[in-house]
């Protein structure tokens, strides 16, 4: 059977949860697959190399810089899954800030804590075979991703944004209807529309899509009366150096 | 005099949730430290909530913990809401009760039978438990998913829901839509039934809490999701008064924060919410409670699987009613007006106490932000643990009396990536 490994970096454990919870498929999946390595759910650890290999969380410190390299070195595929491992997760916002200075609002010690000024992508590390977003992941998307990798084919995971799945859920348009500020046009689908499900705009937890138009819907976020001060922060959370990055590139 | 050294490791802890080590040094006989290392990466939440509106505090801080994040959803709008006395409609309250039942049903049904069972039937997970007990195994993915279905119906989303805000909820769901909810929680309350005759049936090693309980505690029901503190000591205190009490320090080993009460060591979490708030809990949870064996409080860790099956039970039975009394909330949200202030906010995560504290300017931005969460709260009773277990146990095999650490750590469900922070043992004899 092929073996399938779980590796967490920093993180707050969901993305990899997120396997657990697929009630009704776990158990048919642990009958496709070895679970060799999973510290979350076992206290069995199988040794490597492993087909394929789920990594959640970012880089934040030099031990951890290391350790992704070994489970890149043991790892047939490896797939990031969730914003921290593809973006940094809000972490990341230590990057626009000093670190130093975080470091010592929250201890007192500060010289007891090793970490890295940034906290940096899984990809910024080491080759990734496929990257799965969001904040947490979506588990459909998830059992999607697994499958495919055993059967040696593509995920078939849409690079479109979650306007698209607003659309065929049949939902009326926060942000046209009620005039509420939605990330919706530029944000990769995958959620399958959460917040306008529930009146609620968009709030980014996929990260931008391919080509994503940041100047366009940032005018719109502002006739809709937020000042730059709240159009830094929507875009400033759990994926942040991936819309800044988005924000550097033409759109398509 | 003979000089004995013995040196036992486990480079990483399984079945918790998080990244640490443990390090325990015996020399000739006798324990001499036992250390709760937790070196998962740092996160700065505090740091970063400064400067953002009150509003993201909600969908911030439940990024801290993929497994309770309505916990800290909910102590950040009940420290917010509390600093500018924002009037909350009882339908409203209700409707988040319901919402963190099912994180309870959820994470206590995930600990059972995914992280805790396990131990006491000698297997390295609960896949390898389905090849012997398959029905078993399924009846804890049905509770689990259960508690999950209330998360997404109710909050949107199972992980870090989308629904919750300050003053209550984006959308209220309608009671059409909460009544298939009520199917699915009748089937699991004999679930949740027979998962507590289950796990009363397991053997349990001897050991006696010996430090103070505290839990939040509330007037009208069993608390959960809001209320002011209790302990075993001192009658009661006000949750704004809580960092008058608690106090935390760091230490060398450790990226979480220790806390201590009343400059003492303390536990919060399920054992400290059973024996203190008993008498709150429905006559069918207390009934089941009795037929296991429990008595009215619960002093030995390793039955705190007993006391979280119970707990299952209440939150069923507490979810079913909330929906069977079910108003719709019309507006879904009261509307905060932003003032200077400071707010406190507790709530019981599935694991223990969770305290958020803010400061917040005229705008309703962050100005300051203190979040004590349940792991760093417990983790000085856990280490004590470990130093009396090791103590009583030193005739053990290295393999046996490292298995028994382990044990006793995951019997408090400590969720380190909240605080902050995983597991490495090793166990230092010299």
């Amino acid at each position: 059977m092929p073996s399938l490994a779980v590796w967490k970096f920093a993180s707050c454990d969901g993305c990899q949860l997120t396997l657990l919870d697929c009630e009704d498929e776990l158990l048919t999946l642990a009958g496709q697959v070895t679970i060799a390595h999973f510290l979350e759910a076992s206290s069995q650890v199988l040794p490597g190399p492993y087909d394929v290999s789920l990594v959640e969380g970012s880089i934040t410190t030099p031990a951890d810089a290391e350790r992704i390299r070994q489970v890149r070195e043991q790892s047939r595929v490896l797939v990031t899954i969730g914003a921290c491992a593809t973006a940094g997760g809000i972490q990341a916002l230590r990057n626009f800030a000093d670190v130093e200075q975080f470091r010592s609002v929250v201890y007192a010690r500060p010289e007891y804590i090793e970490t890295l000024a940034t906290s940096t992508p899984i990809a910024a590390h080491v080759p990734v075979d496929f990257e799965l977003r969001g904040c947490p992941i979506d588990k459909r998307q998830l059992l999607e991703v697994i499958s495919a990798f055993l059967a040696g084919r593509k995920p078939d995971i849409p690079d479109t944004s979650v306007c698209t799945e607003c659309k065929r859920r049949g939902l009326t348009c926060v942000m046209v209807a009620d005039g509420t500020p939605c990330l919706g046009p530029v944000t990769h689908a995958g959620c399958g529309a959460l917040c306008p499900a529930v009146a609620r705009g968009c709030y980014g937890c996929f990260g931008p899509m391919t080509g994503a138009n940041l100047p366009a819907l940032t005018g719109q976020l502002r006739r809709l009366g937020m000042d730059d001060t709240a159009v830094g922060r929507v875009f400033a959370t759990f994926n942040v150096t991936a819309f800044r990055e988005a924000d550097n590139e033409p759109p398509h | 005099m003979s000089h004995r050294t013995r040196q036992l490791r486990v480079s990483s802890l399984a079945r918790v949730e998080g990244e640490g080590a443990l390090r325990i040094v015996v020399a000739d006989g006798h324990v001499e430290d036992a250390q709760l290392e937790i070196y998962e990466p740092p996160r700065f939440f505090e740091a970063f909530l400064r400067g953002r509106a009150f509003r993201e505090a909600v969908d911030i801080t439940s990024r801290i913990c993929g497994i309770c994040p309505v916990a800290y959803q909910t102590s950040a709008w009940n420290a917010i809401e509390d600093a500018w006395q924002v009037p909350v409609d009882d339908r409203i309250s209700a409707l988040r009760r319901l919402l963190y039942c099912g994180e309870w049903i959820s994470s206590h049904a995930l600990h059972i039978y995914l992280l805790h069972a396990p131990d006491f039937l000698g297997y390295p997970d609960a896949v390898a438990l389905a090849r012997d007990q398959r029905p078993t195994v399924e009846r804890g993915l049905a509770l689990k998913k259960a508690g999950n279905a209330i998360l997404e119906l109710v909050g949107g989303r199972a992980i870090h829901p989308v629904n919750p805000r300050v003053g209550g909820f984006h959308r209220a769901p309608t009671a059409a839509e909460l009544a298939p909810l009520a199917e699915r929680l009748r089937h699991a309350l004999d679930d949740a039934l027979t998962t507590v005759r289950w796990v009363a049936g397991f053997d349990f090693p001897e050991l006696q809490l010996d430090c103070e309980l505290a839990a939040v505690h509330h007037p009208g029901h069993y608390a959960i999701e809001q209320g002011d503190l209790v302990t075993t000591t001192r009658s009661s205190f006000p949750r704004r008064d809580f960092l008058e009490h608690v106090t935390e320090r760091q230490v060398p080993h450790s990226t979480a924060l220790y806390a201590e009460l009343d400059g003492r060591r303390y536990l919060t979490g399920p054992l400290a919410r059973y024996s203190l708030n008993f008498a709150q809990l429905s006559p069918l949870a207390r009934d089941a409670a009795a037929a296991a064996g429990l008595e009215a409080t619960c002093g030995n860790p390793f039955r705190s699987i007993v006391v979280r099956a119970v707990e299952t039970v209440y939150a069923v039975e507490e979810a079913l009613r909330i929906i069977g009394s079910y108003d719709r909330p019309d507006p879904p949200a009261a509307d905060p007006t932003p003032g200077a202030g400071i707010g406190h906010g507790v709530s019981e995560a599935p694991r223990g106490l969770l305290y958020h504290r803010y400061e917040l300017d005229a705008e309703g931005v962050i100005r300051d932000a203190t979040i004590i969460p349940p792991t760093s709260q417990n983790q000085a009773a856990i280490e004590n643990d470990l130093r009396r277990i090791v103590s009583a146990n030193l005739g053990l095999e290295d393999a046996a009396l490292t298995s028994l650490c382990e044990r006793t750590i995951r019997n408090y469900d400590p969720c380190i990536s909240c605080s902050a922070h995983f597991l490495d043992l090793t166990v230092e004899h010299r």
